[in-house]
């Protein structure tokens, strides 16, 4: 891991490998936050609100 | 606890009792450790947050060790090594998951009916996160913070702080990132968590012409309202 | 009831509520972090290049060292004419018209460079050595003339100059005692010598490594270290780590400017650049009073995606 990193550039963008997994890994994971199911607790029928103690 | 219409003598102009019927009123323990939450926070985008904050956590302590066996420890032992890795990947954490939980909450406009300073705070504990780190990075005593802080020199100068907060200076730098920062960013974090408990999670950004519910009405001395959706 | 619950039940009057447990999320979410944090620091450990010392300098290449200490010498290094705070040189500071803050700071940690980095060093390597001692009289008895003409002489010569025999050497020529003082430097730095006096500075106890950073900045050596690794201001290098380490990819929007004309060439790019991204932060912090900015989230479906099951119409 102390060997310099490959570096790819598009024009005047340089970035590093790292960096770049690190940014395509975050987008990733948001999308996959926003889409995978969440599992929902069992409802309280008629249980809506709790009284204050 | 309702508040009597007529406090006696004695009591007004009480400091104590005011800022305990301020924290009863606007922060109650049902709200701040709350069991019930409204169904619609059902995503894996609220989790975000708190695991910015879990990573927070194994920051400061992996930092507490850190200091306890002082700045040079790292560099010279193998377990120092292990936990400065530590430190070194819940940064990493803490800033993904930081970042992942703005762009979130930037979707879900959560700044919402009245929680702009809750969408504020939270811009602040990231700007200074930035800085907090920084601090560390040039008080890490090895080529990476030679170089940092050879460059980051520059910017400080040319906005006239560069002696006032000196990069050069690894103890001036090693101490605001170990004492200041960590408090600072901390408390931020926690008025943030607290602002949020107050006000509830914020409710769904409706389709426009539907019917909407109610917009919250405020009570008491509530100042800013947000754009209300 | 509080009228912060009163006001929550209010909010969220007609929408059901479920149970959650807050403490077990946060419990799960640290022994989450702290799983993944312990696998890629037991994997990948964390990067931690040795730093330079101006001994190693001075040892790997002596050229660079010499030629930045004659430029010290000379008033023409970069710390010599940066401006506030290390020193008064007229037009150095960054401006923006009449926004000039670095001037406005004033020279708070004046710094004469060839005293501090050259001269007051071998003031104290000369005791007891007669051939520098000589030198340095040679050098300080002669006029401010004089002295630049040998300086910029040697310094030309350096442009040619080779190693031989651990000394560093230029074609002959008319540089007075200036090679002398440089080879005594060089001497000096090369054992830890100037090290030590640059970071100590009169006192014992010290952390202030103003000085001894100002003379390595000054110099080539760290800096083709630094573009090995990618770290230049002009390599995005802001955003980098050494070896294959991700960086703080958080500064994409600090570094991208450094990049972009006219910042990279601008000789006031850090003031323009700082101010930009000041404006910016408060930009963001502003978000929920700003037009279109705040309308955004209501154009883009993405929270249709984060509240499906509320738009399916699962509501009380």
């Amino acid at each position: 891991m102390d060997s310099p990193a490959t570096y790819l550039s598009w024009g005047f963008i340089l970035i590093s490998i790292p960096n770049l997994l690190m940014i395509i890994g975050m987008i990733v994971l948001f999308i996959v936050a926003l889409v995978a199911p969440f599992p929902h607790g069992t409802d309280e029928k008629g249980a809506k609100e709790r009284r204050d103690d | 606890m309702t508040e009597s219409a007529q406090e006696p003598e004695v009591d007004r102009g009480n400091w104590t009792l005011a800022l305990r019927r301020f924290l009863e009123r606007r922060v109650p323990l049902v709200h701040l450790l709350p069991d019930r939450q409204p169904y619609f926070v059902g995503s894996w985008v609220y989790v975000f947050g708190v695991v910015a904050i879990a990573a927070l956590i194994w920051i400061v302590a992996t930092g507490i060790v850190l200091v306890f066996f002082g700045p040079q420890w790292w560099h010279v032992s193998n377990i120092g090594h292990f936990v400065n890795a530590l430190h070194f990947w819940s940064v990493q954490i803490f800033f993904i998951f930081m970042v992942l939980h703005l762009w979130g909450q930037y979707f879900a406009a959560s700044w919402r009916d009245g929680r702009a300073p809750t969408w504020l705070v939270g811009v602040i504990v990231f700007a200074i996160s930035i800085v907090a780190t920084f601090t560390g990075y040039v008080a890490q005593q090895n080529f990476d913070a030679q170089w940092i802080a050879i460059n980051a020199k520059d910017a400080m100068n040319a906005v006239g702080v560069g002696a006032f907060f000196n990069v050069l200076n690894f103890g001036q730098m090693y101490g605001l990132h170990v004492l200041f920062f960590p408090i600072a960013v901390t408390t931020l974090v926690a008025v943030h968590v607290v602002l949020v408990r107050m006000r509830g999670v914020v409710k769904p950004i409706d389709p426009p012409g539907a019917e909407t519910s109610e917009p919250a009405r405020r009570s008491g001395p509530q100042a800013s309202e947000g754009p209300v959706a | 009831m509080s009228s912060t619950a009163d006001s929550q039940a209010r909010y969220y009057a007609g929408i059901r509520m479920v149970p959650f447990d807050l403490l077990k999320e946060g419990v799960l979410a640290v022994v989450g972090v702290a799983v993944l944090v312990l696998i890629l620091a037991a994997l990948l450990s964390a990067p931690d290049v040795p730093p330079v010392t101006i001994g190693s300098w001075a040892q790997a290449d002596p050229v660079d060292f010499v030629t930045t200490a004659t430029a010290e010498l000379a008033g023409q290094s970069g710390t010599a004419g940066y401006g506030p705070p290390y020193n008064g040189t007229p037009d150095a500071a960054q401006a923006i018209g009449p926004i000039v803050p670095q001037e406005w700071a004033g020279v708070s940690t004046p710094i004469d460079t060839a005293k501090d980095f050259v001269l007051h060093p071998l003031e104290l390597a000369a005791a007891g050595d007669a051939t520098l001692t000589s030198a340095l009289a040679t050098y300080e008895g002669a006029n401010s003339t004089q002295q630049q003409t040998w300086l910029d002489a040697y310094t030309t010569a350096l442009g040619n100059a080779t190693v031989q025999g651990g000394e560093v050497t230029v074609t002959p020529g008319d540089y007075g005692p200036v090679p002398q003082l440089m080879a005594s430097l060089l001497g000096v730095a090369r054992s830890g010598g100037l090290d030590a006096l640059l970071l100590e500075n009169g006192r014992f106890f010290q952390t202030d490594f103003t000085r001894p950073l100002l003379l390595m900045g000054d110099g080539n050596y760290l800096a083709n270290l630094a573009a090995v690794q990618h770290l230049t201001g002009d390599q995005w290098g802001v955003m980098n780590e050494t070896g294959s380490y991700p960086g703080q990819t958080w500064l994409w929007l600090y570094s991208v400017w450094y990049q972009l004309p006219p910042f990279n060439t601008a000789p006031n790019a850090d003031l323009a650049i700082v101010l930009i991204v000041l404006a910016l932060t408060t930009l963001l912090a502003l978000v929920p009073f700003i037009p279109i900015l705040r309308d955004i989230p209501r154009w883009v479906p993405v929270h249709r995606l984060i509240w499906r099951g509320y738009y399916r119409g699962s509501s009380s």
